[in-house]
């Protein structure tokens, strides 16, 4: 009786392990069968995300994962944030932990290809740049020479820093340190003369953690190109294609003028795009296996891009950033969405 | 089954399967097969989902170039050097964290421990409240503020505190060295020569001791010998001394040679929490010395000191040298938790490798294998060092 007990157990140990190589294959059914999206965030970026003190999360990275849940279940609170740092992110990805990355991280060829990544998209132009405090007296980045500078392990600031040092000859002390928090106390406690990473997160941490904002300035260079967007790993395809065109949906109803309030009367246009956009004509909500109201859905739930943008960062948020490379093409800016249709 | 048998000449046979012999190898094979089931599956398992997620493997990013600098080396080091550099900048951060933290470590937990067992009141309660309050905070809690407390209320380096060419500020202690000089090379074989030396001497001193009674002052002879070679290189070649003195330049000192904020709260972080694990080692292993031994030692006329160094000590260090090889490996292996405070240890610096090449598996397996190999080192030693003073039965 006990032997058959323990080969019984056995078989059924062997055959969930079987299953579970198994399953891992199409993450869209996986996640629609759960119900809820897992989404990895940032541990607490201003604008991008940010949870408050009754732990609701804001910012546009948060935006993205609320849209997806929304073109996906037409509920944008499906989603559970899993905030990573900036060591963490890559292998909670890998893994399986989360099912989307959405944590202004860069978009790199290293990245796209040897971590098994895919970019679904920009979701934010930025830039890298050097924040100093206004009584130092620094006009520029390329007077920080023997200047001792705070940076992230783990992030392309790293590795740009480390190349525009070497590249023009200037020579930069860097502190690393893990924890976002620690490291901005540094920089503020004078540890470091210069703090540097997107100038978006400098904006940010200016904004929202200097002491006094005034007393810090942003330098005029940014040193490199930092386009972020969401990731998923390889073989995620068709999970892939519903990110990449839940965010595309946001930037074309900008070009429209659909705006979250205005869905439901946009949907009489009789403009043809807008009826294909908006699941009047149906067939997009098809070809990504998702209902014919998931772009309705995404631009009710978090607005089109300009929205979303102005809202977390823009002129109605603390950092009041302009939109710069992020306005849309047709208004100088590079944000431009591939046709919808 | 009626009646009593006959007794046998040899007990019956037991069938296979009831044998204890085979039975024990049996269960043991189904074991080892299984352990070994499990890591091929975990193996297995771990590449296959790589491939398929196309992840990149192996060790080939070892001689890539970084592209990162590190902010604290013991050896040159910069950017366009490999990964395989990188690493070794780390675990030399690490080695010369652990081993300073180590002799720090010892001095300060001996002494408390003593201080514990000391006659003076005031002095034995305030090393049992040392030890009762550091051990009893998590050595990362402490890390931060150290670590605080330095870059909080340490001067900007134009605001340096300054002791002659020495100067504080929250850069770091920058202190003056000596430039190098083809000398210095000359005075460090003088000075490896007069360890050596002095090594022969305490062995030839203590045979004569045995054989004729007569004592020898070893002690000033190794200083002599440790300390006069070199000095008599270092006259000889015509004082070849310029010192590198620091001097402010712009945002900082340069010249010298700096110790950052992050060596410094991370080195007196891993000291102060380990001496106090120390202090009560040390207390326990004079504790377990029977009185009787320094009374006896005290009736042969022996003085305190010497009874201390002759008798209680050797009898104490069988006591404290096991546990102490534990804290040693204890300092090692907290000492990475200098991630959390900046210090570019082996996995501050293999965190960054993963996290650039995204390749984690690999860069786990060599941190594991860099605190393997140093723990191992240590333990070696130390048991080493055990058996040698270990109670030798005649």
């Amino acid at each position: 009786m006990l032997r058959r007990t323990i080969i019984a157990a056995a078989a059924a140990t062997i055959t969930a392990f079987v299953a579970g190589q198994a399953m891992a294959g199409a993450k869209l059914d996986a996640i629609k069968s759960r119900g809820e999206i897992l989404c990895g965030v940032s541990t607490g970026l201003a604008g991008f995300s940010i949870a408050d003190s009754q732990g609701k999360w804001t910012g546009i990275d948060v935006d993205v994962c609320r849209a997806v849940a929304a073109a996906l279940f037409g509920d944008a609170n499906k989603v559970k944030f899993v905030p990573l740092s900036a060591q963490q992110r890559f292998t909670a990805l890998q893994s399986g932990e989360v099912d989307v990355l959405s944590r202004n991280t860069t978009w790199t060829q290293q990245r796209d290809t040897a971590l098994g990544l895919n970019f679904t998209g920009v979701t934010y132009y930025d830039g890298q740049g050097f924040m100093v405090a206004t009584k130092l007296g620094v006009k520029s980045a390329k007077e920080l020479n023997g200047a001792t500078v705070c940076v992230q392990p783990g992030t392309t600031t790293e590795l740009n820093l480390a190349d525009w040092a070497r590249s023009n000859k200037v020579d930069i002390k860097p502190v690393v340190i893990e924890k976002l928090e620690e490291i901005e106390q540094a920089f503020f406690s004078g540890r470091c003369d210069a703090y540097t990473t997107d100038a978006s997160g400098l904006a940010a941490t200016r904004a929202s953690k200097a002491p006094k904002p005034d007393d810090y300035m942003l330098l005029p260079e940014i040193i490199s190109k930092e386009p972020l967007g969401p990731a998923v790993s390889h073989g995620d395809d068709q999970w892939a294609d519903l990110i990449r065109w839940t965010f595309n949906a946001l930037v074309e109803a900008e070009e429209y003028g659909i705006t979250a309030a205005k869905v439901d009367e946009m949907k009489k246009s009789d403009n043809p795009g807008i009826k294909r956009l908006l699941g009047v004509t149906p067939g997009l909500g098809k070809n990504l296996g998702v209902s014919e109201e998931w772009a309705a859905n995404a631009i009710k739930a978090v607005g089109n891009y300009g929205e979303m943008y102005e809202r977390n960062v823009g002129k109605a948020s603390p950092l009041k950033l302009d939109r710069g490379l992020n306005a849309l093409w047709s208004k100088g800016g590079i944000m431009y969405s591939p046709p919808v249709r | 089954m009626d009646g009593i048998q006959p007794p046998s000449s040899t007990p019956p046979r037991a069938a296979p399967w009831n044998d204890p012999v085979i039975r024990g190898y049996a269960f043991q094979i189904v074991v080892f097969g299984g352990v070994i089931a499990l890591g091929w599956w975990l193996v297995a398992n771990t590449l296959e989902n790589m491939a398929r997620q196309n992840i990149a493997s192996g060790f080939g990013f070892i001689v890539q170039e970084s592209g990162f600098d590190i902010g604290d080396t013991l050896i040159d080091y910069s950017p366009a050097d490999s990964y395989g550099h990188a690493i070794w900048v780390g675990i030399l951060n690490t080695l010369r964290v652990a081993l300073i933290g180590i002799v720090l470590a010892t001095l300060l937990g001996t002494l408390i421990g003593i201080g514990r067992l000391s006659t003076n009141w005031l002095l034995a309660k305030i090393c049992g409240w040392y030890v009762e309050i550091i051990r009893n905070i998590p050595l990362l809690l402490q890390l931060f503020i150290w670590y605080k407390l330095i870059t909080l209320y340490s001067p900007g380096p134009r605001q340096a505190a300054s002791i002659g060419n020495v100067f504080i500020s929250n850069r770091g202690v920058q202190f003056p060295v000596p430039k190098a000089d083809p000398s210095h090379m000359w005075m460090g074989i003088a000075l490896l020569l007069g360890i050596v030396l002095s090594f022969f001497v305490a062995r030839w001193a203590k045979a004569r001791q045995a054989a004729t009674g007569q004592q020898f002052h070893t002690v000033w002879a190794s200083i002599g010998l440790i300390l006069g070679l070199p000095l008599l290189v270092f006259v000889g070649s015509g004082f070849p001394l310029v010192w590198d003195v620091p001097e402010l330049k712009g945002f900082n000192f340069a010249g010298g040679v700096v110790l950052l904020p992050e060596f410094f709260a991370l080195l007196i972080g891993l000291t102060v929490y380990t001496a106090a694990f120390i202090a009560e080692i040390v207390r326990a292993g004079i504790l377990a010395v029977n009185r009787g031994q320094s009374e006896a030692a005290a009736a042969l006329g022996l003085r305190p000191n010497t009874a201390m160094r002759l008798v209680i000590l050797p009898q104490a260090l069988r006591v404290i040298i096991p546990p102490m090889t534990s804290q040693y490996l204890n300092i090692t292996k907290n000492s990475s938790l200098a991630i959390a405070i900046g210090y570019p240890d082996i996995v501050a610096v293999l965190n960054t490798t993963m996290n650039q090449t995204g390749q984690a598996i690999e860069g786990t397996a060599l941190i594991m294998a860099c605190y393997l190999t140093v723990s191992l080192s240590i333990s070696l030693f130390m048991n080493w060092y055990n058996k040698k003073i270990a109670l030798v039965e005649r």
